[in-house]
């Protein structure tokens, strides 16, 4: 059993003419690696409308209501993330008790307010109140902002993982593409935090420092936009690094059937 | 032909603790591991040295017992005064290719000193490897301002230098888009990418490359151990190639791009 807990599709409102294509090439690759379950959002409209980090609350419904379409269309197979822009706390906490409501499965916040924000507190606190995990965008570059997105770092998010110990947090790509030698120390400390091995960067040694820093207890695998550089470091782990079979059930899927109560294999998947 | 990884290296990183994986030995393994049969190799340390010459040796020394699995390709500094000796040891030790490192060196890629080391490659049948990026720009060291390598400047460097053979490593698509639609054919025919900074599936910007640029233009190479081989060698298996293609890309292009029966060596 192999289980992608981050996972991206397009829709119509998006902005791609080839939207069909590449979520058709997610669950064809998914099929060859044997994914069981794709756990995805959609964010918005992928800028098309309004910015992929910052979305309009409309636009934030419209990426959802796309969401739950991929879910429907593929039961037991895709599993949706709710998408909420905490700037618009009232509008978030309706999107989460609708979706939630529909069978989404999590909460997935990206980059339109930093993790420590009171902002968030409410929506931590909805995911305890709904018993789902929240994945948190993160990457670590605090030296200043970067154009596009209000992005968080892993203390930031620990800030928030500490005033809601009863929510669990998934830590995105290592905190990858931005420097994850920071980011690995801090969650290491944070269980209630679990991390991602998605993402494009595949550094050898932030994949040695994830499996020394974080209990494998606390990690998850995912792809995020790019599925090959996620199957890499499956595989690297497994067959450079070391990592013993049971250790490595527990990426693969084990831990994400805790933290997502999930019922995979419906509708003949 | 044998796979040929033309984006390794050994050594420290000034930036990172790579650990074991800075060795020979490590590199070795991994090449084991995944059915990699040569690597180029650059030596990371060199890429600050104002004097790169006795990091060259190093390298030199590391690969001299395994060279029919460990190809050097020294780093050239076009603001060593006596930079040409230093591409003369290269050829004299059968390297493939020498490395330029513009952003580290603090030299215009295609300035008059680049171009100067970049002519002398060519008279001794040296190919030159750059890089874009060595990490993502994100996630780099405050103190590392290098910058990245820009597509104007390759083209500028290729059109300069009549005859030069370039590999670059670490480009996304747009960066291979606008240098290879930006030259001649004949001018394009002289560069190769290596396809470790490609996105594969879903978005399959290789299997696109290929399409639109043509197969004969890629080249293995994996950046490692920066990074690890394995992104590489599984863009390959996830994509949808022909396996003449697949092939030409583990070795074959870089064999005939080199005029070399062997696959680079």
């Amino acid at each position: 059993m192999l289980i992608d807990v981050h996972a991206h599709f397009y829709t119509a409102v998006s902005g791609r003419w080839d939207w069909r294509e590449r979520d058709a090439r997610r669950l064809e690759v998914g099929g060859r690696l044997g994914i069981t379950a794709h756990i995805a959002s959609v964010l918005g409209t992928w800028g098309r409308l309004s910015p992929t980090y910052f979305p309009a609350p409309d636009h934030v419904t419209l990426g959802n209501a796309a969401m739950l379409e991929v879910q429907r269309a593929h039961p037991g197979l895709v599993f949706g993330y709710c998408t909420v822009n905490p700037n618009y706390g009232k509008h978030a906490l309706e999107e989460i008790d609708r979706w939630l409501g529909e069978g989404m499965v999590g909460i997935k916040l990206a980059a339109s307010r930093r993790a420590s924000d009171p902002l968030l507190d409410p929506i931590a606190e909805a995911a305890a109140k709904h018993g789902v995990p929240i994945l948190h965008h993160v990457w670590q570059h605090r030296r200043r902002d970067w154009p596009g997105q209000e992005a968080s770092d892993a203390a930031e998010l620990a800030a928030l993982a500490v005033r809601h110990p009863r929510t669990k947090f998934i830590l995105a790509h290592i905190g990858g593409g931005g420097d994850w030698s920071h980011s690995l120390r801090v969650v290491r400390k944070t269980t209630n935090i679990w991390v991602d091995l998605s993402g494009s960067g595949v550094d050898v040694d932030m994949l040695h420092a994830v499996i020394g820093d974080v209990h494998p207890t606390r990690l998850v695998w995912g792809t995020d936009a790019t599925m090959c550089t996620g199957w890499a470091k499956l595989r690297y782990l497994e067959t450079a690094a070391g990592l013993a079979a049971d250790r490595l059930e527990l990426i693969r899927s084990d831990n994400a059937l805790e933290l997502f109560r999930l019922e995979v294999g419906h509708a003949g998947h | 032909m044998p796979v040929t990884d033309v984006g390794a290296f050994l050594g420290a990183y000034p930036y990172r603790h790579l650990g074991s994986a800075a060795s020979p030995e490590w590199l070795l393994a991994q090449m084991d591991r995944l059915g990699i049969d040569v690597a180029w190799v650059g030596y990371l340390p060199t890429i600050l040295h104002s004097d790169p010459a006795p990091g060259n040796r190093e390298l030199e020394k590391a690969v001299a017992q395994v060279r029919d699995r460990l190809e050097p390709v020294p780093t050239i500094n076009p603001e060593q005064a006596l930079w040409q000796e230093d591409v003369n040891a290269a050829a004299l030790l059968r390297a493939p290719a020498i490395r330029l490192f513009p952003q580290y060196q603090g030299v215009a890629t295609a300035g008059p000193e680049s171009r100067a080391v970049a002519e002398s490659c060519v008279k001794a049948g040296l190919a030159v490897v750059l890089s874009v990026r060595l990490e993502d720009l994100r996630q780099r060291h405050p103190l590392d301002r290098a910058g990245e390598l820009e597509p104007h400047e390759v083209r500028a460097l290729i059109r300069a230098v009549d005859g030069l053979r370039l590999v670059v490593t670490h480009a996304d698509r747009t960066f291979i888009e606008e240098v290879h639609f930006g030259l001649t054919p004949e001018e394009a025919d002289r560069v190769v990418w290596d396809i470790s900074w490609l996105w594969g599936p879903p978005d399959d910007h290789l299997q696109h490359l290929v399409r639109t640029v043509g197969p004969e233009r890629f080249v293995f190479g994996t950046g490692t151990p920066l990074r690890i081989p394995d992104a590489t060698v599984v863009k390959l298996e996830l994509s949808d190639l022909e396996p003449d293609t697949l092939a030409g890309i583990r070795g074959g292009h870089l064999g005939r791009w080199l005029g070399r029966r062997d696959g680079g060596r």
